[in-house]
């Protein structure tokens, strides 16, 4: 009787889920980074790591990728977090309903609403085939608005009225009040919202496919040529580049609380 | 408060024993009036111990309370009886069979939990119908379910013995906190356990709430006639409730006794700071029952051995105040406090502070006598005068590492007569050189010796401070590491239970001896 | 911070402009769905011909249908591993609560374009045939996360003293598990389940990966032709319309529900 058997029942009830989870996600990263350091008939080999940065247009994507994930995080940002901090705000009497509203076109299928955005877009005089990286901006900012206000809103409505009185209340302008106070209580809703923007948009290849009339290629543009390629090696190396780049991010903010009810307390 | 001291008291209903003497050593074992019995139980969850070889038996129908402050394993204890935790050893005994391996649904007792923990999706009456929908009776060699009609009643008669008879159909959410807890009893008992466990279900009313509850409590006692198993960190709830209090500390017991027995003859230092309001002083044993203490020889009725260091305590209602030169001592009354009944003065002998209840309205800022009479002097051993650390060794760098910390120390003192070389070897007086890296050590330090430094980095060590006595003109503070080493400090300054503090130690105050040849260490 | 009423006005006017913007391209095609003109922005008389032509489309339709039963099966499958797994983990030791845990973050941390080509290379290295099992894990990979995410926190809003009420009171632990643990994490599984659908419904790039290419969804179907053509086939901006509504629909019934709260069953 050394151990306490009431606790293993419940722990059990993990079982078939970890199975699953390590079977599809666990098991298949591995088989990346096995593809990525292999070639065609299955030897070990820098080859593909070679390639990759011999071609100048890979490098080209690469930096595109990092320039327009970044330009749509601070965009998002920007646009966002006042919407969020507002919505938050009590004596401005916005309700649920509002921010679901915002969260409404999250179930408007997203392929259906970039080129909705197109078409607008087209109809208003801007051509994605002449303005490729304008318009990719533009629908960027359209598909993650929602992804950004989320958390900052979930981590807003929690911060605690007091503290930002208690700082009017010692002598802190409104300014010196969000720079010191709001900001950084706010951090964990900013990293949240900064990692759902930032790795998806390099990833995401439909929306510069169809923003951008196939004039921008992103990372996930490359990973998608690769696959339709049948060139699974090769796209296994860049998703691991990608792996890579999310672990750095994940890393550097691993002291910052992230807003993970976010993503779930959604209702 | 309690009621004057009888100089013979009662070594009554368990007797007054330090923390291995078992309660009721003189009962015989198959004695037909214990229901539930601890038998060298302890639990550990990896290197720690919350509960540390417990023994205990209780009486049928008996009121027991578990008490001391938080993170003593009362709870710990409460929920190896209720089978929420299995003992790592030790076996519990349930009228005479071991229990111990039992999930808590089969076992004939119940729990009234802290927080209650009332099922939030039930109304009171499911919350209370909700063990007797899960049992099973026999009933003529047949075992069924109760009926509706069956439960229904129950539940009735318990809402009734809880006072709340009208609230069958109300959400558990529209009930306030006193009402909760009664709900919380009423489920528990409706089941009619043979022991009623009780974790500091009080605690979170408020108090005049509580008082209410205690009486109430007590009084469902009586009428119930089952065990209740109490546990409380509220000395007060425990003396007015009990009929048996069992106090512990890091795990262990460190008294069982009645109230009365608790109060007046604590069996050490903790239980006394702990119960009531006492002096603790440091004292001398200087004869055959006499004691020195706050720089007067008194008469005592306990015995112990000439020139021991003793603790001594004194409840303030037993120091009698007289005019100047007619007491004992003389001091200064420096402090009043009306308290109710009675006065509460505070009087400074030279720098030491003795606290006394006086019923009279005096003057204070003026000279004063007292008195203490040879039954109100309670001696007890000194628990530590210094504390040691067996498995201390010594690093590459010629620090003493005690619970992971690194104490600069001397450790010439090892061989004596040695002196230190420019690389850090030890030349000994006849020339021979050692290399005390890695070298078991038992280090000792005294009470007064450790230092205390509010900022951590300029700190040897730090921890937490787990229990501070006062002892009239200074603390006894122990401060406890990460690792669970204790440094028991005797200092001026207090701290908060809790609060983190950093220690100092001077190298030369560390003593230290050598485990095994010093000729081992000796470098060929 | 009291703030004037011309700040307030400006600040619900922001919000609000940012909605406007934010709905703009799907509000113009709803417009334009009530009219039969090619191109949006000719406006050529009011119509029901686009809506005719939607429901005619046999395509489209069984896009329709696919994305749903795929969304539903999914989020169910999602939903029962996912609270298990949940319930399971929350009751873990330290160690492998933090292990299974961090597994768990795997799927919403990985570019949705990584976790897609890892299950391809899986269930190519695998020799698997893509089907529509393929696609259903390639789903759960996805929301699976979501809700474990949206049942722990009733978990750790639960009184951890219940369960073991519960086994004091006589329950044996499954019985604790279903009459005292599941009803308080129901609320925590109908949202799971909910954003499930969600998630499900907006997804293309996994759908894309782990399909049977014969498998139409509708952003699959919606992808297709809006690359083939350049701008949104007619019909589908009838289809835009009814996803909208479906979409509003749900949204009213979502925030009906949080205004009644939650409702107590009497006895």
């Amino acid at each position: 009787m050394q151990k306490n058997s009431l606790h293993f029942q419940r722990k059990f009830l993990a079982i078939p889920y970890m199975i699953f989870m390590v079977l599809f996600v666990v098991v298949p990263l591995l088989l990346i980074i096995a593809y990525a350091a292999t070639d065609q008939s299955g030897m070990p080999s820098v080859e593909n790591l070679m390639s990759f940065f011999r071609d100048s247009n890979n490098i080209n994507t690469l930096i595109i990728s990092l320039f327009i994930g970044l330009g749509n995080t601070v965009l998002c940002l920007l646009a966002g977090y006042p919407v969020a901090y507002f919505l938050a705000k009590k004596d401005l009497g916005f309700t649920m309903a509002t921010v679901l509203l915002f969260v409404m076109p999250m179930w408007i299928n997203f392929v259906l609403r970039t080129a909705a955005t197109r078409d607008l877009l087209f109809w208003l005089g801007l051509n994605g085939g002449d303005h490729p990286y304008l318009t990719t901006m533009i629908g960027m900012v359209y598909n993650y608005l929602p992804f950004t206000i989320l958390p900052l809103y979930t981590t807003m409505i929690k911060m605690d009225q007091s503290q930002i009185e208690a700082s009017c209340d010692l002598g802190a302008t409104p300014p010196q009040t969000f720079v010191k106070i709001i900001l950084p209580m706010t951090m964990p809703g900013i990293v949240s919202a900064a990692t759902m923007v930032f790795m998806p948009t390099m990833s995401s290849y439909v929306i510069s496919d169809v923003m951008g009339e196939r004039k921008i290629s992103l990372i996930g543009n490359s990973i998608q040529l690769y696959f339709d390629q049948g060139l699974w090696h090769m796209g296994s190396l860049v998703a691991l580049i990608m792996l890579i780049m999310i672990v750095i991010g994940s890393f550097a903010t691993r002291n910052i609380k992230t807003e993970d009810d976010a993503r779930g307390g959604l209702w | 408060m309690g009621p004057k001291p009888a100089v013979f008291r009662k070594k009554s209903f368990g007797t007054l024993c330090p923390a291995k003497i078992k309660r009721g050593d003189a009962v015989v074992k198959d004695d037909k009036n214990i229901i539930i019995e601890l038998k060298n139980v302890s639990k550990h969850y990896g290197q720690t111990y919350a509960v540390e070889d417990f023994n205990l038996y209780v009486k049928k129908g008996e009121f027991i309370t578990f008490l001391g402050p938080s993170g003593c394993g009362k709870t710990t204890t409460l929920r190896m009886i209720a089978g929420f935790e299995m003992p790592t050893s030790g076996q519990i005994l349930l009228n005479g069979t071991d229990i111990s391996g039992l999930p808590p649904y089969q076992r004939p007792v119940n729990t009234v939990f802290q927080r209650y923990a009332l099922f939030p999706h039930l109304d009171v009456y499911d919350n209370i119908a909700f063990g007797l929908k899960l049992k099973k009776i026999t009933d003529g060699g047949k075992t069924r379910k109760l009926t509706r009609k069956e439960i229904s009643e129950k539940v009735r008669s318990a809402l009734k013995i809880v006072d709340l008879e009208e609230y069958e159909d109300r959400d558990i959410s529209t009930l306030s906190g006193g009402q909760q807890q009664r709900i919380a009893i009423a489920r528990a008992i409706v089941n009619e356990p043979e022991i009623l466990l009780l974790d500091e279900p009080l605690g979170a009313l408020d108090l005049k709430m509580r008082k209410d509850m205690q009486l109430e409590l007590k009084a469902m006692h009586k009428k119930l006639g089952i065990t209740f198993i109490y546990v409380t960190h509220d000395q007060e709830e425990a003396l007015t409730l009990s009929d048996t209090i069992v106090v512990m500390k890091d795990g262990m017991i460190q008294q069982i006794g009645t109230p009365e027995g608790i109060y007046n003859e604590p069996a050490n230092a903790f239980v006394a700071d702990f119960i009531g309001e006492s002096n603790i002083y440091s004292g001398t044993v200087i004869d055959r029952l006499k004691v020195r203490f706050l720089g007067h020889v008194f008469d005592a009725l306990d015995e112990f051995e000439k020139n021991e260091k003793v603790d001594v305590v004194v409840r303030p209602e037993d120091v009698k105040l007289v005019p100047p030169g007619e007491g004992m001592v003389d001091g200064r009354l420096t402090d009043k406090i009306f308290k109710g009944i009675h006065y509460e003065y505070t009087m400074m002998v030279g720098h030491t502070e003795v606290i006394i209840q006086d019923t009279r309205n005096l003057e204070i800022n003026c000279p004063a006598g007292i008195v203490i009479e040879p039954d109100g002097i309670h001696i007890m051993k000194k628990e530590l005068t210094a504390n040691v650390y067996d498995d201390a060794y010594i690093d590459k760098n010629n620090n003493v590492v005690i619970s992971d910390f690194r104490f600069p120390c001397d450790v010439t003192a090892l061989v004596p007569g040695s002196r230190l070389d420019g690389e850090g070897y030890v030349i000994g007086p006849d020339g021979k050189v050692y290399d005390f890296t890695d070298a078991d050590v038992k280090a000792t330090v005294g009470l007064g010796d450790i230092e205390l430094v509010d900022n951590i980095d300029e700190a040897d060590a730090w921890g937490n401070v787990v229990e501070n006595i006062y002892k009239g003109d200074h603390y006894m503070m122990t401060v406890r590491t990460q690792q669970d080493e204790d440094f028991v400090i005797d200092t001026e300054y207090t701290y908060d239970a809790g609060d983190r503090v950093g220690i100092r130690i001077k190298p030369e105050l560390i003593g230290l001896t050598l485990n095994g040849e010093a000729n081992k260490y000796a470098k060929k | 911070m009291r703030t004037s009423k011309i700040g307030n006005f400006l600040r619900k006017f922001y919000v609000y402009i940012v909605l406007f913007i934010m709905y703009a391209p799907i509000l113009v095609l709803i417009a334009f769905s009530f009219t039969d003109a090619k191109l949006i922005g000719n406006w050529n008389g009011f119509s029901l011909r686009l809506y005719l032509s939607l429901f005619r489309n046999r395509e489209i339709v069984t896009a329709a249908v696919n994305t749903f039963v795929v969304a539903f099966s999914s989020a169910a499958v999602s939903t029962v591993l996912g609270t298990l797994g949940a319930i399971g983990i929350f009751y873990s030791g330290k160690r492998s609560k933090a292990v299974m845990e961090g597994i768990g973050q795997i799927p919403i941390m990985n570019a949705e374009i990584v976790t897609a080509l890892s299950l391809t290379i899986l269930f190519v290295f695998c020799g698997v045939k893509f089907n529509f099992l393929t696609l259903l894990v390639g789903h759960v990979v996805l929301t699976i996360p979501f809700v474990v995410l949206s049942v722990r926190p009733k978990l750790m809003q639960m009184d951890p003293n219940i369960y073991e009420a519960a086994l004091d009171l006589g329950a044996t632990p499954n019985k604790a598990l279903m009459r005292v643990i599941m009803p308080e994490v129901v609320p925590g599984i109908v949202s799971g389940f909910i954003l499930s659908v969600t998630l499900s419904l907006d997804d293309y790039i996994i759908t894309a990966f782990t399909r049977d290419t014969s498998y139409q969804t509708l952003s699959t179907y919606v992808y297709g032709v809006t690359s083939k053509k350049g701008t949104l086939p007619p019909s589908l901006r009838a289809l835009t319309t009814v996803i909208t509504l479906l979409a509003l629909i749900v949204l009213l019934a979502a925030n009906r529900r949080s205004k009644l709260g939650p409702k107590k069953n009497k006895h």
